[in-house]
């Protein structure tokens, strides 16, 4: 476990020493700082407007800083050549993957605290007043969906030979996702056989990253989701998470690195 | 993952060759080929070679002839096909092999962002180094590479002789009984192979075992007890410098030329 920690502090070190996370944050806050300084129409409901594009930015910033971060951790460590002293230590190839993971996760832990403390801030401006539970409900859903697109992404740095085809299709993954995924089961209803098998086969094996986003329950003030129901959907991200990190595992442990 | 049908067959190795640090049987390392008729280009064939504890090792050959091979498998970076390679009696296979072992790289690459002392810290961390002990040996190893005034520097504002001794640092933090150099001399100014010579003799007079590959045989004939010399995956020659000399009347350079069937043109 110590390995594993030290190996993550290392990636956590490395998000903050680069300028990608300052460069969407302040991006974002920019771009919201501006949208709310305006009042179209006098629309007293406009906070709900701001909250939307807002936490939509969050949502964009957070997976492009997911997808990237896991994406260069072992090529990047093959290409510059780091990867050799460090595998060359009583480290196995395991421990690094599963730092790499750890690493990537709580960076972006990290990174979702800044932003939904900025968003927090930004609404609590206009509506005055705070649903912390509705925030720290969302914040850990996302956190939590995050994984799985850690996960994958770092399996596909394994699969694919460059970083960036690797990030493009993870992009184009998740996106389909949380664009379409939910509606794959009704489409299949309306398709012959077996094509409605192999899309509901599709519906089922994909994970629903959609199920995370209760961005609506703050858009609209609405209560929060039932604890429970949270800690059902946390358990289906992690093994959902420990299913694509096995597979990594199973193609890392073989590679040749040099 | 360690079987226990595994760890028989380590335990009986380890007695036949607890006096041998490193211990190479029949080691065969293939390669996937496109040449036609080809399936498999080997660039190791079946070495069997053994470094006693206390000797300066010199791992020799021309460019190609599998020495980098042979340690990527001593280091876990590369599965060997056949044979079979130990650490201490250990299969290098487990990652723990490695425990006291250091590394030094041919090309000395590390994390740019970080600092030396930083870097030095996660290492010291891997290796399961107690907190008080950490920072007096981070310390000491930062001494004695002379990066004590850049220590908290990140690494890519350091020159390519920094970047070397910052190499040599993180593969003595652990003060290891055997010390794996990959050509540690590579792209250095005299200064700084003079550096290197004297860490090498010094850890040589503590006890310890180093096995390098160089190509510059002056230095080898110099500071290695025992030579083997590799040509197109197989040894060709191994013994004490001091034998093989005194067996060819020849210098280092025209045994290792004479080995490895070089013709000059007259």
């Amino acid at each position: 476990m110590n390995n594993i920690l030290a190996v993550a502090s290392v990636v956590i070190k490395e998000l903050y020493r680069r300028k990608d996370f300052y460069v969407l944050y302040i991006l974002t806050v920019l771009i919201c700082l501006i949208m709310a300084s305006v009042n179209l129409f006098h629309d007293v409901h406009i906070v709900r407007y701001l909250k939307e594009i807002c936490l939509l930015f969050i949502w964009i910033c957070s997976l492009i800083i997911a997808i990237t971060t896991a994406a260069r951790q072992i090529p990047s460590e093959r290409e510059n050549r780091t990867l050799f002293p460090l595998l060359a230590k009583p480290l196995s190839r395991t421990q690094l993957l599963l730092g790499k993971f750890l690493g990537c996760w709580l960076a972006c832990g990290l990174a979702l605290i800044c932003f939904y403390l900025f968003f927090g801030a930004l609404a609590a401006s206009r509506e005055h007043h705070w649903p912390l539970l509705n925030y720290l409900q969302a914040g850990l859903l996302h956190w939590v969906m995050l994984a799985v697109v850690i996960a994958f992404t770092l399996l596909g740095s394994l699969v694919f030979a460059a970083p960036s085809s690797n990030a493009t299709i993870s992009f184009v993954f998740v996106a389909f996702i949380l664009v379409l995924g939910r509606h794959l089961n009704k489409v299949a209803l309306q398709l012959p056989e077996p094509r409605r098998s192999i899309l509901y086969g599709l519906y089922y094996c994909i994970p629903h990253l959609e199920l995370f986003d209760v961005r609506d329950l703050i858009i609209h003030n609405w209560p929060p989701v039932a604890w429970p129901v949270c800690g059902v959907a946390a358990l289906y991200a992690l093994a959902y998470a420990s299913a694509l990190l096995i597979g990594a595992y199973l193609v890392f442990r073989r590679k040749a690195i040099n | 993952m360690p079987t226990v049908e595994n760890s028989a067959v380590t335990a009986q190795k380890s007695g036949a060759a607890a006096r041998d640090i490193i211990a190479i049987e029949q080691l065969r390392v293939e390669y996937p080929t496109r040449q036609r008729g080809q399936k498999t280009k080997p660039a190791v064939k079946d070495l069997t070679l053994s470094v006693r504890q206390g000797e300066v090792f010199g791992f020799l050959g021309p460019n190609g002839a599998g020495k980098t091979t042979t340690m990527n498998v001593l280091l876990g970076f590369t599965n060997a096909t056949g044979g079979n390679a130990y650490l201490f009696g250990t299969d290098v296979r487990e990652p723990i092999s490695r425990q006291r072992i250091g590394y030094l790289p041919e090309l000395t690459y590390y994390y740019k962002f970080l600092t030396a002392e930083e870097l030095l810290r996660f290492y010291a961390r891997i290796f399961g180094i107690p907190n008080p002990d950490r920072e007096r040996r981070i310390d000491n190893v930062l001494k004695l590479v002379e990066l004590e005034q850049a220590r908290k520097r990140q690494i890519k504002t350091y020159s390519k002789g920094m970047m070397q001794r910052v190499g040599l640092a993180q593969a003595l933090i652990n003060d290891p009984e055997l010390l794996i150099l990959d050509e540690p001399t590579s792209g250095l100014d005299p200064v700084g192979r003079m550096k290197v010579r004297e860490i090498i003799q010094r850890l040589k007079d503590e006890g310890k075992t180093v096995f390098f590959s160089s190509h510059e045989l002056g230095e080898v004939e110099t500071i290695c007890d025992r030579v083997a010399i590799l040509n197109q995956g197989e040894l060709k020659l191994e013994g004490r410098v001091s034998d093989l000399a005194d067996q060819y009347h020849l210098n280092l350079e025209r045994i290792f030329l004479k080995v490895i069937g070089y013709q000059p043109q007259s």
